[in-house]
């Protein structure tokens, strides 16, 4: 049985990958998953100075999901460079990086450095993180901002670089197009839907930040649409996302379209999530004969 | 490598009005110690996130864990049906717990406010000083006393006055002149905030520990910080992770 799937160049030994934000750098996790066995890691977004996030409460529980509102708190890519990429190489899978910046500038400087580490496999740009004002979705939620934001990126990336989207727009293939016509290499979506929850007894917002992202299983389908549509939309990989959490899960974005898939709110209901999604592929492919998990990619009947 | 782990419920009766009070059997009570937590997976899919619980007792033997638990929502609802033999899924456990070497030979003062007294119990079991018990309640439905006075000398403070003092912890210790050279304590955040103020003007450490909304409780969501004095270790802010860094941290470390 075949399990590697190739994007822009790059060979995952698995089509399992973290979503970022939802597994740190993976630190916390090894505990609970063998890193060995994943198809990557993609870190939780780094810029080019340390953010501390957005007041809490951060995330709360929604029917059959979350919000969360965390604000991209990150240690900046000094210390990720010196702490969180020696910390993955000792493993083998491959390692992307989630960037993220309030200007094009600061996003360029963490490509640059990124750039300096040949162990890093691809970059992995947010321009669609709903929880902070400047940046970030400014630039995934207009079409010609995502497209010069795109293409300065590539002037400067040592790295493919995978844009990932907002589902939080009128149409997400005109984003998508604009990312690809920029130079893209690969897109991975769905990033969180906004969302909101009042408590009605206190009648405040659960969230600090009044809006939060909302993942888990309830945007799924949501998810798989989006998947469905991007694909048709456009020739480059995608890497699919949102409220996966299980074999089954995940094959339907393959067979949506999508080359790889990342896990994220369901790590937390589950920390050994990702090894059970790799396990469900294995027997889904089985029961069906696979031979290549490849021939899953897009391979829904019309 | 860890995982979630099945236990099952040795018992669980009501003990006070939307309070519960269980026993969990589980090989995880081996390692448990006070202030540390665990997490109960609920089993409604539409309830995905883990519910982070304070361990209020282990038994002699180790074999079980002892929560007490305010009903808070629709996670905590469902788990205040489980019978005994009911087989639930535990993570644990997790977080730093109150570090009982600051006690030794001390003069020390538990304090626990609400749904913050259960941690205190196994506290007031394992910490070797000279301790005074503190409890605060809303009204006359004194949960866990009788487990606390066959540990040391226990002083109430309620909010309605119908038992004790009239008042929060704060009331108890001034009205009563109780002193001490550390403070233990767990609560509700107005009540860790006038425990601070009053280990400031008393020049005494106190740890405290706190809670927040919490997605993983391993440490990688970032959901659950608290804002420092110092730069964090993780994030190189002013944000410790409560899930990992805390819960318990000296009162003085935090901006609550």
């Amino acid at each position: 049985m075949k399990l590697e799937t190739v994007i822009a160049g790059v060979t995952f030994q698995n089509p399992v990958m973290t979503a970022s934000g939802t597994f740190g750098s993976g630190m916390e996790y090894s505990e609970f998953v063998d890193l060995n066995r994943l198809g990557a890691v993609v870190t939780k977004g780094v810029a080019n100075v340390p953010w501390p996030g957005n007041p809490t409460p951060r995330v709360a529980e929604v029917y059959g999901g979350m919000l969360n509102a965390i604000g991209l708190q990150n240690p900046g890519i000094d210390v990720f460079m010196q702490r969180d990429i020696p910390f993955l190489k000792q493993y083998d899978t491959k390692i992307i990086v989630n960037v993220c910046g309030k200007t094009v500038e600061d996003y360029v400087e963490v490509v640059e450095r990124l750039g300096e580490e040949s162990a890093v496999a691809m970059l992995e740009i947010n321009v669609s993180c709903p929880n902070v004002k400047e940046g970030a979705i400014a630039f995934g939620q207009n079409a010609d901002a995502l497209y010069h934001i795109t293409s300065e990126i590539k002037r400067h990336a040592k790295q493919p670089v995978m844009m990932k989207l907002s589902p939080n727009v009128t149409d997400i293939t005109e984003m998508a197009k604009a990312a690809e016509a920029a130079g893209a290499d690969a897109l991975s979506l769905i990033n969180t839907i906004t969302g909101m929850k009042i408590d009605v007894h206190s009648r405040k917002f659960a969230i600090a930040n009044k809006t939060g992202g909302m993942s888990g299983p309830a945007i799924k389908p949501i998810a798989v649409r989006m998947v469905y549509q991007t694909a048709k939309a456009v020739k480059i990989p995608i890497v699919g996302m949102g409220g996966i959490a299980n074999g089954e899960d995940a094959v339907e974005f393959l067979l949506a379209g999508a080359s790889a898939v990342s896990v994220g709110a369901m790590n937390f209901v589950n920390p050994s999530a990702t090894m059970e999604v790799l396990e469900g592929i294995e027997s889904y492919m089985k029961q069906y004969h696979v031979e290549n998990v490849t021939e899953l990619i897009g391979a829904v009947k019309e | 490598m860890r995982q979630k782990q099945k236990a099952a419920v040795l018992s669980q009766r009501q003990t006070a009005p939307e309070i519960y009070d269980m026993w969990i059997e589980t090989d995880l009570a081996g390692e448990a110690g006070p202030g540390q937590f665990i997490c109960i997976y609920p089993k409604s899919e539409s309830t995905l996130l883990p519910r982070p619980i304070s361990i209020c007792q282990v038994n002699e033997q180790k074999t079980a864990i002892r929560i007490v638990y305010r009903i808070a929502g629709k996670g905590t609802r469902e788990f205040s049906s489980y019978k005994a033999g009911e087989e639930i899924f535990i993570l644990g456990p997790l977080g730093n717990g109150f570090p009982l070497q600051k006690g030794e030979g001390k003069r020390v003062l538990l304090m626990g406010g609400g749904i913050g007294i259960p941690p205190i119990l196994q506290l007031a079991q394992e910490i070797k000083g000279d301790k005074q018990i503190v409890l605060g309640y809303r009204d006359n439905h004194l949960f866990l006393k009788e487990d606390m006075e066959k540990l040391g000398a226990v002083q109430i403070a309620t909010e309605d006055g119908s038992v004790g003092v009239q008042g929060n912890v704060m009331d108890a210790v001034r009205q009563k002149g109780l002193e001490a050279d550390v403070i233990f304590a767990c609560g509700p955040m107005p009540m860790l905030r006038a425990i601070k103020a009053y280990a400031q003007e008393k020049n005494i450490p106190a740890y405290i520990s706190l809670e927040e909304h919490m997605a993983c409780g391993v440490g990688a969501c970032l959901g659950c910080v608290v804002k420092t004095k110092e730069i964090d270790h993780h994030s190189h802010v002013h944000n410790a992770r409560i899930c990992t860094d805390g819960p318990v941290f000296e009162a003085e470390e935090v901006e609550i």
